[in-house]
């Protein structure tokens, strides 16, 4: 019962950030549309602000309590809604086919390095040593 | 887009963040490896259903729900690259190009027969 309850709790902050991660990343979408020839700077920097936010809350709250919701809600439900990986590859499938063969390859370059050290900048972020006062 | 639209992207993405959690936990109680497993099924099944959607030429106010809501919502990019930093911490670099090399191979290959189905439906 009690388990219940809490899976119940976690599920709806999940939901809860999910919410806030879709909004924000189709918002973004909307406000920046472009053409097959373009780069699609809402994707990529949806994609690159949910993995720095990601790397810097995995690292704050690596050693949450089991029952805290803050994780499951900053994690799971904003930073895993606000990113997404279906859209990058519907880019890449849409610049090939429209022969911009090599735009798509320095899209998913860019893509998988930048988004690798922004998980890592993340990280870093989180253990930068206290400056003293 | 109206409001009505924009209500439907925030309920699907919500629901859509629930299903990623429940799917990938549901892996993880019953796959004991280091890979993450779960997150590339995720991803793998969403492209393939992106690639239907587009494929179907669905268009306006419902591509933006259906593709930018729910799908593009259940997807995640920033787990995909969490997971690959985790993999590399614990020395399982092979694994690191194994996650990287199946999502991006397997993915455009999803995105292609999705697109494909899509069209001949």
């Amino acid at each position: 019962m009690q388990a219940t309850q809490f899976d119940l709790r976690r599920l709806a902050a999940i939901y809860a950030g999910g919410v806030l991660g879709a909004l924000a990343r189709v918002g973004l979408a909307q406000a920046t549309p472009h053409g097959p020839g373009g780069w699609p700077w809402g994707t990529f920097a949806v994609n690159m602000v949910g993995a720095l936010l990601l790397g810097y809350f995995f690292a704050r709250l690596r050693d949450h309590p089991k029952d805290s919701l803050a994780h499951p809600f900053l994690t799971t439900g904003i930073c895993g809604t606000l990113t997404t990986f279906s859209t990058l590859q519907l880019e890449l499938f849409e610049m090939v086919d429209a022969g911009h063969v090599g735009l798509a390859a320095g899209y998913i370059l860019a893509t998988l390095a930048a988004g690798f050290l922004f998980v890592r900048a993340g990280i870093a972020l989180e253990r930068r040593p206290e400056v003293a006062g | 887009m109206s409001a009505v639209g924009w209500v439907a992207v925030g309920l699907l993405g919500g629901a859509a963040a629930t299903a990623r959690f429940l799917i990938d936990a549901a892996f993880a109680a019953r796959v004991d490896h280091p890979f993450p497993l779960g997150v590339l099924a995720i991803n793998l099944a969403g492209t393939l259903a992106l690639g239907l959607v587009a494929g179907v030429a669905l268009s306006g106010e419902a591509l933006v729900i259906v593709a930018g809501g729910a799908i593009g919502s259940f997807t995640t990019f920033s787990t995909w690259m969490l997971d690959s930093h985790r993999l590399a911490d614990a020395g399982h670099s092979h694994l690191v190009w194994l996650n990287l090399g199946l999502s991006l191979i397997v993915g455009f290959a999803a995105i292609v027969l999705g697109h494909w189905l899509g069209s001949v439906l």
